[in-house]
């Protein structure tokens, strides 16, 4: 049994520097507390050279030259936080959450899937960096050993069992888990390694320093031994970012997008899942004079920041940053949010992969990632609503339909069509003998074109509309129809099947617009009592 | 050289002369698929819509134009591929259409309003790729309107699908494609059939009465242009050109619902055809 421990140090600054990659060229100090009095809470390696220190004001850390400040960021540490227990639970599903910047991992049973421990160390390494954190990992036979290493080696360090105080006895002591007063004891002792502690007799120890002194003994001896509580896997996945100034414009929120796309999507990536569905939440700034009410005392003053919500349901599942941001800018483009954005929070629902074979002999279709930004785009041109997929909707009512969402869906690739349930009227005829001729077809004005009915004893013999006269010909008719009555947009008429023949005007010919010789329905609305013309029979 | 070459060629002749008239002749070996519309007469005319080209249907209003394109719709989806219908007037009928046999779940129906979104919603859909069919129904578009697009948007459409499944369908008025159509028809009406009910009087020589119902009407196509070439063949010529073909548009009454006030089926009652 081994077990494997990753460690991230400066975990506040990783967590900042996984959102902002070019951080890791400067010198950064992180701040935090309570405004007015910030103070740096922690820096990187190159701010320790320039001379920053832990504890220093912000308008001190803030004359030095090349010094880059950023806020601390709670949500950037919680969302490291959880992409370090997805890489841990994309190579073993017994991990416990030890600390926030550290795991252990059970390799136990792992041997079928990984050659050596070396390789899924290696493995780890690798998906960290993918997810944007630089960490250490230690291989060893009992828990605090490997976490002791991870802490106090940088790379992949591995023990051999039983030689557990040898390679712990370099380590400083203060990588102990030690109260003040025991680090001040051990230091006027002057114990300053892990090994001078393991060299101690226990017997004093406990009677210095009491029973935390044996267990911190057995800890620098490397034997504490203890079993790994294992952590219930989460399902969740959500990235966020609070921005230091309020963010406007498309295109630098599409650039902040596409990062927290990216850590998302490696997340998935490491959990060999997609998202179907991500939600996006925008804190925004709230207007200045919604801010304050004066009829309201200072202290009772309440800003309530505006939130903008919105959803992208994908046909399948899919973790392509760069399609998933592409659908996104069309989303925005389409529905602006109404502020300037403070935060960004981004969730996606999370579900297997689906592979889909395809087939020498199936008809072409679409792939359904790319499908689903074609009708983004066209949403765009046309607007919402008005592309889709047509259904009939549940209704007599003439014109009842509704547009539904299109999807490709595999079963309809593999039916052969020969379905009689899902063939047409037409169809069914043909095969029975019933039609010998093309289906006819109707075309529909919409909205229905208003028209003058010219009557001799009841009969139509005249028709305008867009200005137009025309003769009618033959006349089938009159066909009533009616229904709803019992909601609120009932509907009744009275239908005529007309075969007009029109007199346009020379102009009306030289620009060929008028309407042609054909049998057209005209009907009656006896609620809105006019006549229309709802369409032509082509 | 130049008689070592030659009778190079003339072994090469006689070794494949029971297999090749002449190997060393040049042959346009382009060869087109095509696809049924779904209307015999039409498709014995033309050979069917070929993939990877415009095809341009064009005629007055009610020449028939919609039927073409419904029953092609039909018989793609029927053959379970994915089409797009870019309606530039908003007139798709979907319960005539499902009636006639189209799969509405296999149907991208884009409602425009105009022609620009329409030419454009078109060009995203070429660029999407994947579609068995995309149409393009220009037909209550003002003529002059259609005029006005440029001949490289067509030129742009028919480069986009080449190569490519696609049949892409173009229906307007009149032809605006020009060349840049693979398969050029026209569209005319000829006479309408009324049928008349049982119910009415005999002998009764009024055009107009109760018991009238719409038969259909009969419709003419010619082919304008013709770019397919078949493997082996010389291309259409120009000469050859000018074919037409009269075919009979029927129409379908749905008797299921006569408690609503629909039409009742004419056909099931035996009932007389009135010219």
């Amino acid at each position: 049994m081994a077990f494997v421990s990753i460690f991230v140090p400066n975990f506040m600054v990783q967590a900042v520097v996984r959102a902002e990659p070019v951080l890791r060229e400067y010198a950064l100090a992180l701040i935090d507390g309570n405004p007015p009095l910030y103070s740096v809470v922690a820096i990187n390696e190159k701010a320790a050279l320039a001379g920053i220190e832990c504890g220093m004001t912000k308008t001190n850390a803030a004359q030095f030259a090349g010094v880059e400040l950023r806020p601390r960021s709670r949500p950037q540490e919680k969302a490291a936080h959880a992409a370090l227990l997805d890489i841990g639970w994309s190579v073993s599903p017994r991990i416990e959450d030890t600390a926030e910047d550290a795991i252990v991992l059970d390799t136990s049973g792992l041997d079928h899937l990984f050659r050596s421990e070396k390789e899924i160390a290696a493995s780890l390494i690798e998906l960290s960096s993918g997810c944007g954190l630089l960490s250490n990992v230690a291989i060893a036979a009992n828990i605090e050993t490997a976490l002791l290493a991870a802490r106090g080696f940088t790379g992949i360090t591995g023990i051999p069992a039983g030689k557990e105080s040898q390679y712990l006895s370099s380590l400083p002591a203060c990588i102990l888990p030690l109260s003040e007063e025991t680090a001040e004891t051990l230091g006027r002792w002057g114990v300053h390694t892990c090994g001078a502690f393991a060299e101690l007799p226990v017997l004093q120890i406990s009677e210095r320093l009491g029973q935390e002194g044996v267990r911190l003994h057995a800890l620098a001896r490397g034997a504490k031994l203890r079993s790994l509580i294992v952590a219930e896997q989460a399902n969740s996945f959500e990235e966020s970012m609070e921005l230091e100034d309020a963010v406007e414009q498309l295109d630098p929120l599409s650039f902040l997008l596409g990062r927290l796309l990216d850590q998302l999507c490696a997340r998935l990536a490491a959990r060999s899942l997609a998202a179907v569905a991500i939600h996006v939440c925008f804190e925004l700034q709230p207007a200045f004079e919604n801010a304050l009410d004066p009829r309201k005392e200072p202290d009772q003053q309440k800003r309530l920041p505006a939130v903008y919500q919105t959803k992208i349901e994908l046909p399948i599942p899919m973790r392509d940053s760069k399609m998933l941001l592409k659908l996104f800018r069309l989303r925005l483009q389409s529905n602006p949010p109404a502020a300037p954005i403070q935060k960004i929070t981004l969730v996606a629902d999370s579900a297997r992969l689906r592979a889909m074979q395809g087939g020498l002999f199936l008809p072409c279709f679409p792939e359904p990632g790319k499908l689903e930004l074609t009708m983004a785009r066209i949403a765009n041109v046309v607007g919402e609503g008005n592309v889709g997929s047509p259904s009939l909707a549940d209704t007599h009512s003439p014109d009842g339909f509704f547009l539904q969402r299109f999807l490709v869906s595999p079963d309809a690739r593999l039916d052969d069509g020969n379905s009689d349930d899902r063939k047409g009227f037409f169809h069914r005829e043909q095969r029975s003998g019933g039609l010998f001729g093309t289906p006819a077809s109707f075309r529909v004005f919409r909205p229905p074109i208003p028209a003058r009915l010219e009557r001799h004893a009841d009969l139509p013999t005249g028709v305008i509309f867009q200005g137009v006269h025309g003769r009618v010909l033959a006349a089938s008719g009159p066909w009533r129809t009616s229904g709803d009555w019992w909601r609120e947009n009932p509907w009744q008429q009275e239908e005529w099947d007309l075969e007009i023949d029109f007199q346009p005007s020379a102009s009306q010919v030289a620009a060929a617009n008028y309407p042609g010789r054909g049998v057209y329905r005209v009907y009656y609305d006896v609620l809105r009592q006019g006549w229309f013309v709802w369409g032509v029979y082509d | 050289m130049n008689s070592k070459a030659a009778a190079l060629r003339l072994q090469v002749e006689s070794v494949l002369a029971s297999r090749l008239a002449t190997p060393f002749e040049y042959r346009d070996r382009q060869i087109v698929e095509t696809v049924p519309a779904g209307i015999p007469p039409l498709d014995d005319l033309t050979g069917g819509l070929p993939r990877g080209s415009l095809t341009e249907i064009y005629g007055p209003p009610c020449s028939g134009k919609t039927s073409f394109l419904i029953s092609t719709l039909a018989s793609r989806t029927t053959a379970s591929e994915v089409c797009a219908l870019v309606d530039a007037s908003d007139a798709f009928d979907p319960h005539s259409a499902e009636t006639i046999g189209v799969r509405l779940n296999q149907l991208v129906w884009v409602r425009c309003r105009n022609a620009d979104q329409a030419l454009r919603a078109t060009d995203l859909l070429i660029q999407g790729g994947g579609f068995g069919l995309i149409a393009l129904d220009l037909s209550d578009i003002p003529p002059r309107v259609a005029r006005s697009v440029p001949l490289p948007v067509w030129f742009r459409f028919r480069r986009a699908v080449e190569y490519t499944p696609t049949v892409l369908l173009l229906l307007d008025r009149e032809p605006n494609a020009k060349s840049c159509a693979s398969l050029v028809l026209r569209l005319q009406k000829r006479e309408t059939n009324w049928l008349q009910t049982s119910e009415n009087a005999e002998g009764n020589s009024l055009p107009h009465s109760p018991g009238l119902l719409l038969d259909g009407w009969k419709s003419c196509a010619e082919v304008i242009r013709s770019g397919i070439r078949e493997k082996g063949q010389a291309p259409v010529s120009i000469d050859a050109c000018g074919d037409r073909v009269n075919f009979e548009m029927q129409t379908i009454w749905n008797d299921s619902l006569a408690m609503c006030g629909r039409r009742t089926s004419a056909i099931s009652k035996g009932a007389r055809r009135k010219r």
